[in-house]
């Protein structure tokens, strides 16, 4: 009953957040910054959950969470730009060589799959390392793969350093909530299965996992795929979102950011990922873009205010978190249906353990 | 006499210069419960590393139930390291990862406890179903295997209940008193469904009522799942009341074997390891 109750609840969320988008649409101007944090806010859960699913539940520390998405958003935009406009889009390589192109959702497809194909292959010889040094080598895949596709050579497939753009784009937050939510959706019932408990037991330790027989190899990469399939949908996602992609952008400070969000939001928890990209977003995008202008109340000059110092207070409240609150929002729980019925049934009182 | 379930033939395991198991050969036969004895650092451990596949042998190799699943020979700079015997004896490299060993049917547990501690104890032991699992990663996921999922479940359910923990199945693994993640650990090593067991000082840190009744427990699951059980121990009690036959090594070599009487007045055993008690 308590199953049937919960699905229907959350059917019912699901529903009130599609028609809270609606009508936000609806009244808000479609160039305001709200709409624009909640786009990048699913394509940042979708990408955060990825890198949790990598990070938080298999254990393996891996940076290279931006070279995925990079591969993502330029396979997306490589294959889905209307062969109209090729010519010029690709104005100083002739047009490039590809003369066709895909639908989008074979592009988001396809952005997921070559995604998950270098993952498979760079796991090769990187998934032998351990912690620090899977983050280094990882890292070093993703400023290697952004400066590759910015080569001169590959210039006719990704036109070099430029600007790939006039693929096409959404106009609706829909769009990316309804993308991002259906590969949450997919990788929270991965994590729920079998292998989900597999990724874990790895997680909490390597070798009682394998005297378990769980092949350690074959998991680790199936993770990373995993991973870096819905990494590439993200990076495609936000290629449409940005309208034009350079791979300039996918330095490593992105990847630390999603990082961020997965520490602040709780490694191992998926409802915290997406509650956290909400937020960092919202505050390094909107609510905190006040500290960075220069504010007289009255005849008082507020001090300190002024371009960049935004960056300061970020830094100071992350910096915060790793301090005090280590396990950040969620720590590894969920935020449950049941959760809530618990909290408003007994308030302030723990979950009771049956002896 | 009953059939051989596991031999181990002249395994040296060397670490650079250092030979902590030294020209190994001990068999195990079915049904038995055999017990490996020795003082710290004679190389127990390393003996069952070997054997479940976290180290490679130097030398030697293992069989298990007439089958080799274990053989190495000195290679790389180990060819000119080597001190051992037997060097050109074996030439196959036979090196599977432990979870091939698992599934072939050797379940173990370990000196230090390593229990999946942020997991709870019915999925710490669900997790031995996974392998043996008919599924791929989509039909989990999309709960396509749902018999198969529901038999995981079931199997675990009884097992836990055969092992009087199930009234703690929703219990964080971590959380247990010391005691209960032994069992734990044994009753996960049981899920894995293996013919031959290895405990790796399964009574350490209990007290002599705890040990008793771990004595029992080991008795009683070899009747319940026809196990052989392989049991690195310190206990002597333990070890005198369960064991079948006893091996003794000392600095990596077997000193002696025999049944527990006979270890128990080998001078070389008590020199080297028993020692004399006091009221004798």
């Amino acid at each position: 009953m308590n199953k049937k109750r919960n699905t229907v609840i959350a059917a019912l969320l699901l529903l009130a957040a599609l028609a809270l988008i609606l009508i936000l649409e609806r009244i808000l101007p479609p160039t305001h910054i709200a709409l624009a944090v909640l786009k990048k806010g699913c394509i940042y859960s979708l990408v955060a959950v990825s890198m949790n699913l990598l990070n938080g539940f298999t254990g393996l520390f891996s940076l290279g969470q931006a070279g995925f998405m990079l591969i993502g958003a330029y396979t997306y935009a490589v294959l889905t730009i209307p062969a109209a406009d090729r010519g010029s889009v690709y104005m100083y390589y002739g047009g490039g060589i590809i003369h066709f192109s895909v639908p989008v959702i074979v592009g988001l497809l396809a952005a997921g799959l070559l995604a998950a194909l270098f993952a498979w292959l760079i796991g090769l010889p990187v998934l032998r390392l351990k912690s620090d040094y899977l983050a280094i080598a990882t890292l070093g895949f993703a400023e290697i793969i952004r400066a590759f596709f910015q080569w001169d050579e590959l210039g006719v497939i990704t036109n070099g350093s430029n600007m790939l753009r006039k693929y096409p784009s959404f106009s609706t937050t829909l769009y990316p909530f309804i993308v991002s939510a259906v590969c949450i959706g997919i990788m929270v019932l991965i994590i729920n299965s079998s292998y989900g408990r597999a990724f874990k037991a790895i997680r909490d330790d390597e070798i009682a996992a394998e005297a378990m027989g769980i092949n350690l190899a074959k998991h680790k990469r199936m993770a990373f795929c995993i991973s870096s399939f819905f990494a590439g949908i993200g990076g495609a996602l936000l290629a449409m979102y940005q309208t034009s992609i350079q791979a300039a952008t996918f330095r490593s400070s992105m990847t630390y950011e999603i990082l961020l969000i997965v520490v602040i939001g709780g490694l191992g928890s998926v409802t915290g990922s997406c509650i956290a990209s909400f937020l960092f977003i919202a505050s390094s995008e909107w609510w905190l873009r006040f500290l960075d202008t220069e504010m007289t109340i009255g005849n008082f000059h507020v001090p300190l205010l002024r371009a960049g110092f935004r960056k300061v207070v970020f830094s100071v409240i992350i910096m915060a978190i790793v301090l005090f609150a280590r396990n950040g929002i969620m720590g590894n729980r969920e935020f449950s249906i049941n959760g809530i019925f618990r909290f408003f049934k007994n308030p302030g009182k723990k979950k009771e353990v049956k002896q | 006499m009953s059939a051989n379930v596991l031999r181990v033939n002249d395994v040296t395991m060397q670490f650079g210069g250092v030979v902590a198991v030294d020209n190994l050969s001990l068999e195990v036969n079915e049904g038995e419960i055999v017990a490996l004895i020795g003082p710290n650092g004679a190389g127990k451990t390393t003996a069952f590393n070997c054997i479940t596949g976290v180290y490679e042998p130097t030398n030697g190799s293992v069989s298990f139930c007439g089958t080799e699943i274990v053989e190495s020979y000195p290679h790389g700079k180990m060819k000119k390291l080597y001190r051992g015997e037997n060097a050109g004896k074996y030439a196959k490299r036979i090196l599977p990862t432990p979870d091939k060993i698992t599934k072939e049917g050797i379940a173990r547990t370990f000196q230090n406890i390593r229990l999946f501690s942020s997991m709870t104890v019915f999925e710490n032991v669900l997790i031995a179903k996974h392998m043996r699992a008919k599924q791929n990663l989509f039909t989990a996921a999309f709960h396509l295997n749902h018999a198969e999922e529901a038999r995981m479940r079931a199997e675990t359910l009884e097992l836990l209940k055969m092992q009087n923990l199930d009234h703690l199945k929703d219990e964080i693994a971590g959380s247990l008193p010391y005691g209960i993640q032994r069992r734990l650990e044994i009753a996960r090593a049981l899920a894995t469904e293996p013919k031959l067991l290895l405990l790796d000082e399964p009574a350490a840190g209990m007290n002599p009522q705890e040990t008793q009744e771990l004595a029992e427990f080991i008795l009683q699951i070899r009747e319940t799942y026809h196990l052989t059980i392989f049991i690195i121990e310190h206990h002597m009690d333990l070890v005198m009341q369960i064991s079948d036959r006893v091996y003794v090594l000392d600095f990596g070599k077997l000193l002696a074997h025999g049944t527990p009487d006979e270890i128990q007045n080998n001078q070389h055993v008590i020199d080297a390891y028993l020692g004399v008690s006091e009221d004798a």
